[in-house]
């Protein structure tokens, strides 16, 4: 069985190593040099070329839909087409139980996706390791390992990815008994997965850190109007954290807008057509630092809900473990359909 | 005689539709039978409960003295070639052989390799590259290097031309004799069987209408034409199984173990096609008033 199964997984075998594999050549190639660089200065951000960032963010986005990508496409026709042209008849009535053909493909299958993005991902971590984070004094910042997006790349998770696609592949491919509409369904489910999480699961996960500061120029971030001229403030965490929500409570430790007199405080934006973006406020403007002692005399607190630095991993163990689990329970359901409703 | 096959009061559901209902047959031990029946009367449901591609909705069905597929010693017992003979498109006619060696531990190894030989088909080439007779050819071969108790072909030479038929029967039949295993295989065309069956069994909407050994059969079966007569007038001991009539003449078909004596009738002997056809159409020619009736006049 294990012959079969190898011998018919080949091709995908063949080309998802190829395409680890040299996806970790080139890592290889640019990793030192990021490496020197980020040795060099601690500004990183700002001596990456334009190049660069469009590599580190094309990165992103390829090895982001990896695991989906080798998961789904190896999962769906896995016994999807095996019922589409008819062989499963063959390899059923050899003298090898449903349940055995099954598990040796979805082993085998498991098995070869998890230590192909495995490799993937230690590799990109590594290799993005001396940039997560990496900000620049002006221009802006990459993302931190926390951040959703890179989250999703670094450390265990992307295997419980691709392994949950994977089988989340062959059990409609299964139900539905056909590769291509099997692929294209599973990939929608998976997608909505991987919104959903990040945005209503992930931040529960692990139960997340509430601060509550003054509001001054120390802490003091950014300030941002919106379209409808209401104004947020948002004040500074530590570098790497997950920011879930950064917002202003009242005297009563409710959220709330800031009070009207505020808007006088802030210089004329430097272009009405720029609303909506986050205008950074300079340091040592006299009449807003008397405006953020008065929002402080008022009960006015800005509370930051996060995530911090250090519960990368212990979010990580969690998330994998969530994703794993569901994927135990795809592969039951499988096992269950080939051996009760295929008949 | 012993059964391979025991079926009782099988049916099969898909969702509100049965495709077998209370069905209940024998097939006997070390013969070739053939299961015979118009499209849709249930032949594949049949032969994938035997087999256990399905599970039967109600009824007990044995097989080998166990039920299909339950492990795989009992799927071992059991040889499948499917409708439309699957084999993998992608896969050598060799790596055929090497799948069957790999999942059987009965496998005969060097009389598969044999039969490809004598097939002549080249090892190396895909089985996605044979024609419809080389392909039915190896997935006959992989059903008796197996070397099961009972081989069951499920039409195995419906989409054949007429010589490839005559080689995969011709095949088939000397692999039984070697092996002495007991075969089971359904048509809808019965001149194929008529060449290899020793036995048949004819099924109508789920039912067996008849089952039997073919030379008996055909020696207690008689076509009898002559002037109208009405079916109560004849003999008891003769069963009518078909009939036709014109405003002067009568047809039957008719099963009795003993001669016919009435010098009205003419005889003439039945070939297979004919008496399974007899039956098949049966049901509705025999009964009173019925509708076949009134066309036929």
């Amino acid at each position: 069985m294990i012959w079969l199964t190898w011998r018919q997984c080949r091709t995908q075998f063949i080309a998802v190593y190829g395409l680890v594999a040299a996806t970790c050549v080139w890592l290889a190639v640019t990793g030192p040099a990021l490496a020197r660089l980020a040795r060099r200065n601690q500004d990183v951000y700002d001596l990456l070329t334009s190049n660069d960032r469009l590599l580190f963010n094309g990165g992103i986005a390829v090895l982001a839909v990896a695991p989906a990508v080798i998961g789904i496409f190896w999962g769906a026709p896995l016994v999807a087409r095996e019922l589409e042209t008819g062989t499963y008849r063959l390899a059923w009535n050899q003298s090898v139980t449903r349940g055995r053909w099954l598990a040796a493909k979805l082993g085998f299958s498991v098995l070869a996706t998890a230590v192909a993005v495995g490799i993937l991902t230690t590799a990109i971590t590594w290799w993005a390791h001396p940039l997560d984070g990496a900000t620049g004094g002006q221009h802006g910042s990459l993302a931190s390992r926390l951040t959703p997006i890179s989250f999703a790349m670094r450390g265990i998770v992307p295997v419980a990815y691709a392994v949950f696609a994977l089988l989340l592949g062959t059990l409609i491919g299964l139900i539905l008994r056909r590769s291509v509409p099997a692929m294209a369904l599973a990939l929608a489910i998976y997608v909505f997965v991987q919104i959903a999480v990040p945005l209503w699961v992930r931040p529960h996960l692990l139960p997340p850190t509430t601060t509550t500061s003054v509001i001054s120029h120390a802490t003091l971030d950014g300030v941002g109007i919106d379209e409808s001229g209401t104004i947020t403030i948002t004040t500074h965490v530590a570098r790497g954290d997950w920011i879930l929500s950064n917002q202003t409570v009242n005297a009563q430790g409710r959220p709330t807008a800031l009070p009207s007199w505020f808007s006088a405080c802030l210089p004329p934006p430097p272009d009405p057509g720029q609303a909506g973006n986050r205008a950074v406020v300079g340091r040592g403007s006299g009449s807003l630092d008397a405006c953020l002692a008065r929002l402080t005399d008022e009960g006015y607190r800005q509370r930051v809900v996060y995530q911090p630095h250090h519960h990368f991993w212990p979010l990580q163990w969690a998330e994998t473990g969530l994703y794993l689990t569901a994927s135990a329970l795809l592969a039951g359901l499988s096992f269950w359909w080939t051996r009760r409703r295929l008949s | 005689m012993s059964a391979v096959v025991k079926a009782r009061g099988l049916g099969k559901q898909y969702r509100r539709r049965w495709a077998l209902q209370d069905c209940s047959l024998e097939i006997p031990v070390g013969r070739v039978t053939g299961l015979v029946g118009p499209n849709g009367a249930g032949k594949t449901t049949l032969l994938s409960l035997m087999v256990g591609l399905l599970t039967p909705t109600v009824g007990t069905i044995e097989v080998c003295g166990g039920r299909p597929a339950a492990d795989s010693s009992q799927l071992a017992k059991v040889g499948f070639v499917a409708q439309d003979t699957p084999t993998y498109a992608g896969l050598t006619v060799a790596e055929h052989l090497r799948l069957g060696a790999h999942l059987n531990p009965r496998w005969d190894a060097t009389a598969a390799r044999r039969r490809i030989d004598r097939l002549d088909l080249d090892p190396r080439q895909k089985a996605g590259h044979l024609s419809g007779g080389q392909r039915a050819q190896l997935a006959l071969t992989l059903g008796l290097a197996k070397r099961p108790e009972l081989l069951i072909l499920d039409e195995p030479v419906a989409s054949l031309d007429p010589l490839a038929r005559r080689e995969f029967l011709k095949v088939l039949m000397e692999a039984v004799a070697e092996d002495e295993i007991s075969v089971l295989l359904s048509s809808h065309v019965v001149s194929d069987l008529e060449r290899v069956c020793d036995h048949v069994v004819v099924l109508v909407d789920s039912q067996v209408r008849v089952a039997g050994d073919v030379e008996q059969l055909l020696g207690t079966h008689h076509r009898l034409s002559g002037p109208l007569r009405e079916p109560a007038a004849l003999p008891a001991d003769q069963h009518v199984v078909w009939a036709s009539h014109t405003d002067r003449q009568s047809t039957y078909v008719v099963r009795t173990e003993s001669p016919i004596l009435d010098p009205a009738w003419s005889v003439t002997a039945l070939g297979l096609e004919d008496l399974v056809l007899a039956y098949m159409e049966g049901a509705a020619s025999v009964a009173p008033a019925s509708p076949a009736l009134e066309v036929l006049r």
